[in-house]
């Protein structure tokens, strides 16, 4: 097979695996984990394949007419470079963890075909935004990535958290769908293609009329997917969905899409010294926002939310200095420990019944009930930390390596305002976001209090599939030597500087949060709390539905939790109230956009109620009224009828011969 | 003999019938009435067809039909009459009067039908 062929399946497997899924998945439900799992794993050894045989060498290009449009063409085309065969690995290894460990975090669960289909279709959506050579193909994925992450959002629908956490995520990506949709044909009118090499060398040559305006509507699309401010909100809330589709959509799927798709299209940002410092500032905000409401978040998936907000901070602060090769690096290891993450805490959920941090920091023992999960996550929230010498600390220090370069105006084209915001704020977010990791590992494990209910042993496929993703967690940064090689960048290596700086931030959060622990171990000690589901003999996803749908009932918020032992509160000071509700975004937003919608559709409803049914209504009764007049003359005597026969013929001849003589 | 005597007679012996239609009680009366509404059109009718020579003589053949017309109209008619009368035993025609408009058989209004479906379901 050639690397064409093979990169088409790539795709194609999942997709065919949804579509069988989807029809077979009532009458055959013998088939529907074979059917789930197997085309993952063909997508992801076949897409390892195809990075074999691209190997980082030159990219490779097919494309074929898709349909002739009468202005701007559509190809159907594959673009095979180092950024994109890489990325696809990640989707596919990811994607088979997902399913795999779907199988028995959501086993007897009613829904589970649908479910499997939808999360293999997301998974060749995914597939088909990271081959993809045409903006118009690549939006077709975009889009139906925006539609399954809808339906696996809300897939518990009973509740009400789901319900418009699910509402919310598509409306708020879709918020941002529309200008990129403008920017995607702003681009190809001036560059006279879809195709993205097209519209690379036009920018190169600059054939953009307006950079700056193409820029910023892409942005709009991306801050949408990526979850970047201000579009962020709905990531926190889609938490309601189940773990394995918050792994997939924050490692490797959705969020991943937009940080990609500006990789893609990087020439054009770096066209516009505006667009970049807009990013660059976006990417500040984003990551500092959300480090610090991460240190407030009572909902341990929540935690992880606002971190892979902030991660995509980093990627896009990356790109704002001009450097996709460490964008696109800290994609790959943020996906893997991001994903064993979400993976370890569906277990946590699971064991502790609840997936509340206070409540966890007065359960004891739940490290020794679940010490796979344990083990593993330890070393992912020190990759997620930055600390040496695991994956996210080589990654984290490329982006701050080329911000720094930035920063001393070293970079060619990218201004110095980008590449000092951008360290600053990644400086900053490396101690705050050690501080929380720190946090989510002392509370989680390190609880004290009565011993968390015995769930047994969890089953293999879970925990097989956390020690395969322990393996990139743990050793992908040793990548930064080889992938110069593939993205034909500079190099990724550690600088001195920067590795001594973030390293030595992300040491000061970690010692800050211990010292604001051990201070508040006691008040922990002192004041019970929390609400705990155990059901040792369900399904995983019993607990965290019931978990999801009382967190809100028993803490009094769906974030954060009156708990006054929480290191995190000590830490932020007067800070944390806010920091708890994302720093009252969602307030504003519902001023801004939910009331005045509201009010609007009130003011449809009375004026369709009121106005317009009241001509309705009066074109009805108006003949009504007439009828009911007319009726009075049907007395049921037949002479009165003919007596009126009589004077009306009378009356009509007289008239006619009046007519007739033309009096 | 002049057109006016037929003419005239015809419209009195019309005008008598048209007052038994519209004024007596009684259905036989009626029916009665209406033949002498009928017979004053066929006087009519052969005063003009000789007074205008036709030569088809159509008023007369038309004179022949509404003959034939009546006679079926009064055969149906007395028909009715009978089993009216030995039904309700009256033939009395103010007293027929069951396709009289009431109130309370109005045709309902669009809101009370949605209610009667709301209430069904």
């Amino acid at each position: 097979m050639t690397t064409t062929t093979t990169a088409v399946l790539v795709p194609l497997l999942p997709f065919l695996g949804a579509v069988a899924g989807l029809l077979t998945g009532r009458r055959a439900p013998g088939f529907v984990r074979p059917l789930a799992v197997l085309p993952a794993v063909a997508a992801a050894v076949l897409a390892v394949v195809v990075a074999w045989q691209q190997g980082g060498g030159k990219a490779v290009d097919a494309a074929t007419r898709l349909t002739p449009t009468g202005s701007v063409p559509i190809d159907l085309a594959l673009h095979l470079d180092g950024f994109a065969v890489l990325a696809a690995v990640l989707v596919g290894v990811v994607a088979t963890c997902v399913q795999l460990y779907s199988t028995a975090y959501l086993r007897n669960d009613p829904r589970y075909p649908s479910y499997a289909a939808l999360v293999s279709l997301f998974t060749s959506a995914m597939l088909l935004v990271v081959y993809s050579g045409d903006l118009m193909v690549l939006l077709v994925g975009w889009e139906v990535m925006g539609i399954c992450s809808y339906f696996l959002v809300g897939h518990y629908w009973e509740t009400k958290e789901a319900r418009a956490a699910s509402l919310k995520a598509f409306l708020v990506t879709k918020f941002g769908d529309v200008p990129f949709l403008i920017g995607i044909f702003a681009l190809a009118a001036d560059a006279g293609t879809f195709r993205i090499n097209g519209i690379l060398t036009a920018a190169a040559n600059g054939g953009l009329a307006h950079p700056t305006l193409d820029a910023l509507l892409l942005l709009a699309g991306v801050a949408g997917k990526s979850a970047q401010f201000p579009l962020h909100t709905w990531l926190p809330d889609a938490m309601a969905g189940p773990t394995p589709v918050s792994a997939l959509i924050h490692a490797a799927t959705m969020v991943a899409a937009g940080v990609y798709v500006v990789a893609r299209l990087l020439p054009v940002f770096t066209a516009s010294t505006a667009a970049l410092v807009v990013l660059a500032v976006m990417a500040a905000v984003t990551m500092v926002g959300s480090a610090l409401a991460a240190l407030a978040q009572d909902d341990i998936k929540r935690v992880l939310a606002y971190s892979t907000i902030g991660q995509l901070g980093y990627m896009t602060g990356a790109l704002a200095v001009g450097d996709r090769s460490a964008a696109v690096f800290h994609l790959l290891t943020h996906g893997a420990f991001k994903a064993l993450l979400f993976l370890g805490a569906g277990v946590i959920i699971h064991a502790a019944g609840t997936n509340s941090l206070s409540a966890m920091a007065r359960t004891g023992g739940l490290a020794r009930r679940i010490p796979d999960a344990y083990w593993t996550m330890t070393v992912a929230l020190l990759a997620l930390a930055a600390i040496p010498p695991f994956s996210g600390f080589f990654s984290k220090e490329a982006v701050l390596g080329a911000a720094e370069h930035a920063a001393r105006g070293e970079a060619s084209g990218i201004p110095g305002a980008a590449g000092w915001t951008v360290l600053a704020a990644g400086l900053l977010t490396a101690l705050l976001t050690a501080a929380y990791a720190g946090r989510l590992w002392l509370m989680a494990f390190r609880g004290t209090g009565p011993e968390a209910a015995d769930h047994g042993r969890e089953p293999v496929a879970i925990n097989a599939v956390l020690w395969v993703l322990f393996v990139p967690a743990l050793a992908l940064g040793l990548a930064a030597w080889k992938l110069p090689d593939w993205f034909g960048g500079h190099a990724l290596t550690p600088t001195l500087t920067t590795s001594v700086l973030g390293t030595g931030c992300a040491l000061l959060g970690l010692v800050a949060v211990h010292a604001a622990w051990r201070r508040s171990r006691a008040v922990t000690a002192a004041v019970p709390m929390g609400a705990v589901a155990a059901d040792p003999d369900a399904a995983p996803y019993v607990s965290e539905t019931e978990t999801i749908a009382t967190h809100e009932q028993a803490y009094g918020s769906i974030a954060g939790a009156q708990d006054p032992g929480d290191p995190g509160r000590l830490l932020l000071g007067p800070l944390h109230r806010h920091a708890a509700t994302g720093f009252h975004l969602d307030v504003v937003y519902s001023a801004l956009f939910v009331r005045p919608t509201r009010a609007a559709a009130r003011l449809a409803q009375f004026l369709d109620r009121e106005v317009v049914e009241t001509y309705v209504r009066g074109a009805a009764s108006a003949p009504g009224l007439l009828g009911a007049a007319v009726r009075r003359a049907q007395t049921g005597n037949v002479q009165t009828y003919l007596g009126a026969l009589f004077a009306g013929s009378v009356v009509l001849a007289v008239a006619a011969v009046l007519v007739a003589t033309g009096a | 003999m002049h057109l006016v005597y037929p003419a005239v007679l015809a419209a009195l012996l019309f005008c008598v019938g048209l007052y038994g239609v519209l004024a007596r009680r009684n259905a036989i009366l009626v029916l009665m009435s209406v033949e002498l509404m009928l017979n004053a059109v066929n006087l009519n009718l052969v005063a003009f067809d000789v007074w205008l020579r036709d030569t088809l003589h159509a008023g007369q053949a038309l004179t022949l039909f509404v003959i034939a017309v009546a006679a079926a109209e009064i055969g149906i008619g007395l028909a009715i009459v009978l089993l009216v009368h030995r039904n309700r035993g009256t033939a009395d025609i103010d007293r027929l009067r069951d396709l009289k408009e009431t109130p309370d058989d109005r045709p309902e209004r669009p809101e009370q039908d949605q209610q009667k479906a709301e209430a069904a379901a």
